[in-house]
């Protein structure tokens, strides 16, 4: 490992090819599971054709995506239009990079020295994370407002005020941890609940409710889908698009579900720990589990809450915009302030953070 | 509630937008030109005519029993109460008396109609406002009595199952247990979508004082049905003017306060429930006896005119009919529920937002066909 090609590219490179690919896939494997969950709660069967039981249905949909014929609609800024879906899906992929998914490992002996299955853990990873997110919203407006289509353009509005009204609540709940947590590291949150022995979401319930609530809002699902609320807007910003650009988008939606379900375990719910660290420790971090990988941890975590994304799809209907607006900074944006300081304080009390 | 619009217009920005005729929340083939500034409705109006298919022109070709088929076409998810209407008018101008037990097959099929179009209003409905999981729920008792129409007549949504005179089959053997049985299970599937709905913060949110519209309002617009009812008025054609024996069963008529989309949202829920009583009171009193009256062959009312109008879900369905003697129609005029009913969309959406046009839409219920005949 002293060889600084290996260190400093081949590692490196390796690593970014598996978790862009497991990225893809899991994002495509997503919008399977979604139309099956989703049918399961509406009594009806969803996807089950392609072989086997609708397994391959994500790489039949790709297959057909890529073949579609690419559709510029006729006065379109052609160059804009074209760069909107790469401005969407290139940050949802580049946050993975600073996800912590395991520990260092040696992968059961196969390596010599344990490697990180990350990529990277920068010292600001949350706000790696929450600037990096945001950039995607240039990809919706400047991808709504290119089309030269009015319910697009609606679509792009909607969208780029819900993201920016969000971002704030969101960033706020962030800082209640941040306060617990006393790093801006994914990594350092993780550890840092380790040693305090207590997942963030009992002292800050408040913050992750906040949280999940604005992650939803940020990946325009429901009951926050109104950028591309079918029954209003046709398909909202992406309406114009067809083929691949449209299938970045798609992939896009559910690679930022994914971000967001994997920084609500970072966050709240001790990312690769089991339940629970130094706490409650006779029954679940017993010796007897001590066997299940964290990463096992880490992904049933994240699958829960991806779970929920396509629970609340079954279950709610929709926010009107003005609602939404007033939800976002006449309820969120007050509580999450509030919170910041009842967190402050607790953590002045108790101790904790750094 | 409705917000003023008070910017002036001259010095916004506004945009028009077509919605539709292609448009997932329109139903069909409404077109609305939409005015809006930002998001804000300044002015909508419906266009219509897409589905035009000339059908009261082509009823004046036709015998008074060749035209029931016809009548399927116009509100295609409510063909039983469109035959209703049309063999009434007839049978009121002829002066026939049907017997009873023709007239309570017909109670039972025009009620089963009134749930069956209901479940497709509460789906469409709860999809516009974004929950989608009720179309399912709703769709699956569509089918379930689709399935006793197709039982009875052959036919699943063009029925054709009503004759001048009386009923042209009698019921087939086990029909009514299966009634029996949908309609045991049916109430709990209405409790179900309520414990999604009725109380559901957001749709309460997305629902309460949206499209208001007062009960003086109501009667001026000429609405009738639901979105009448909605604004507190007590009238239903089945009360005020029964037919076809609606005089011997005993229900309610709910109405709501507010006139808003919740209150017409509530009234078609406990319509669900009036409707299963009534099929009940059917159930348990069915008349034994013929199903048709003794009338000629050839149909041919005496020269003269008549109105005759049934409750159809969607709203008061009347049919005009003028005879010259002969055996084919001289005029045969329909007054569609939904035509009327639509008629206030542009008074209930002005001021609102684009997402309470889709539910305001979805409120008045209305289906194309019937609109655009």
């Amino acid at each position: 490992m002293d060889n600084v090609w290996i260190a400093y590219l081949l590692v490196p490179f390796v690593k970014i090819l598996i978790i862009l690919l497991a990225v893809i896939l899991i994002a495509a494997y997503m919008s399977f599971a979604e139309r099956r969950i989703v049918a399961f709660m509406q009594i009806r069967l969803g996807p089950n054709r392609v072989w086997p039981r609708g397994w391959l249905q994500p790489i039949a949909d790709a297959l057909k995506l890529l073949v579609k014929e690419d559709i510029v609609p006729a006065r379109a800024e052609k160059f804009i239009y074209m760069l909107a879906p790469a401005l969407m899906i290139i940050p949802s992929l580049v946050v993975f990079s600073v996800i912590p998914f395991a520990p260092a490992t040696t992968l059961f002996g196969v390596f010599k020295q344990p490697i990180e299955p990350y990529l990277a853990d920068l010292n600001v990873g949350v706000l790696f994370v929450l600037g990096v997110s945001s950039v995607g919203i240039y990809g919706v407006i400047l991808g709504g407002w290119s089309s030269n289509n009015k319910f697009s353009l609606m679509g792009a509005l909607r969208s780029a005020a819900q993201l920016i009204s969000y971002e704030v609540p969101m960033g706020l709940a962030v800082v209640a941890v941040l306060l617990m947590s006393g790093t801006l590291s994914l990594v350092g949150i993780i550890e840092a609940q380790r040693s305090q022995g207590v997942w963030y979401i009992f002292p800050g319930i408040v913050a992750f409710f906040l949280y999940l609530a604005c992650g939803v809002a940020e990946t325009n699902r429901n009951p926050f889908d109104l950028p591309e609320a079918e029954s209003e807007l046709v398909a909202g910003y992406h309406t114009e698009y067809s083929g691949m650009k449209f299938a970045f988008y798609f992939l896009a939606e559910y690679a930022n579900m994914t971000v967001i379900s994997c920084m609500i375990t970072v966050l709240f719910f001790g990312g690769w720990l089991p339940p629970f660290p130094n706490w409650l420790a006779a029954a679940w971090s017993s010796p007897a589990l001590a066997w299940i990988p964290p990463f096992a941890w880490f992904a049933v975590k994240v699958a829960f809450f991806l779970f929920c994304y396509i629970w609340f799809r079954g279950t709610f209907p929709r926010y009107r915009f003005d609602q939404l607006m007033h939800l976002g900074w006449k309820v969120f944006i007050p509580v999450s302030l509030a919170n910041v300081m009842v967190v402050a304080l607790l953590v002045l009390l108790v101790g904790g953070g750094k | 509630m409705a917000p003023e619009v008070t910017r002036p217009f001259d010095d916004s920005e506004e945009m028009e937008i077509s919605f539709g005729p292609q448009h997932p929340a329109t139903h069909g083939v409404l077109r609305l030109m939409v005015k809006l500034d930002g998001e804000r409705i300044i002015e909508a109006k419906p266009i219509i005519g897409y589905l035009h298919r000339g059908t009261e022109k082509i009823f004046e070709t036709l015998t008074y029993n060749q035209a029931i088929p016809h009548t399927d076409r116009m509100d295609y998810t409510a063909a039983a109460t469109n035959n209703q209407a049309l063999v009434g008018a007839v049978e009121r101008l002829m002066g026939i008396t049907i017997p009873p037990r023709a007239a309570y097959i017909r109670i039972m099929l025009a009620e089963m109609q009134r749930i069956a179009s209901h479940t497709i209003w509460l789906a469409t409905h709860a999809l516009d406002i974004g929950a989608m999981t009720p179309y399912f729920y709703a769709f699956e008792e569509r089918e379930k009595i689709l399935d006793l129409y197709e039982a009875y007549c052959g036919a699943r949504l063009t029925l054709n199952c009503m004759r001048v005179g009386g009923q042209p089959f009698d019921l087939p053997d086990g029909w009514t247990h299966r009634l029996r049985q949908f309609i045991d299970q049916f109430p709990h599937r209405v409790a179900e979508w309520e414990k999604l709905l009725t109380n559901n913060r957001i749709w309460k949110l997305r629902t309460v004082g949206v499209g208001v519209i007062s009960a003086p309002d109501a009667i001026e617009w000429g609405l009738t049905g639901p979105p009448l009812r909605g604004s507190g008025v007590r009238w239903d054609v089945r009360k005020a003017l029964p037919y076809d024996r609606y005089d011997e069963v005993a229900f309610d008529i709910p109405t709501g306060t507010h006139g808003d989309t919740y209150d017409r949202y509530l009234v078609r829920m406990e319509e669900f429930r009036q409707s299963v009583r009534i099929l009940r009171q059917c159930l348990d009193r069915l008349p034994d006896g013929p199903v048709m009256a003794k009338v000629p062959k050839v149909i041919k009312p005496p020269k003269g005119e008549v109105y005759h109008s049934v409750e159809g879900p969607k709203g008061e369905l009347g049919f005009y009919v003028v005879s010259d003697g002969s055996a084919i129609p001289y005029r045969l005029r329909v007054r569609p529920a939904s035509f009327i009913n639509l008629q206030a969309l542009p008074a209930l959406v002005r001021g609102h937002l684009v997402a309470d046009l889709v539910a305001i839409i979805g409120t008045l219920d209305i289906v194309l066909g019937e609109i655009d005949r």
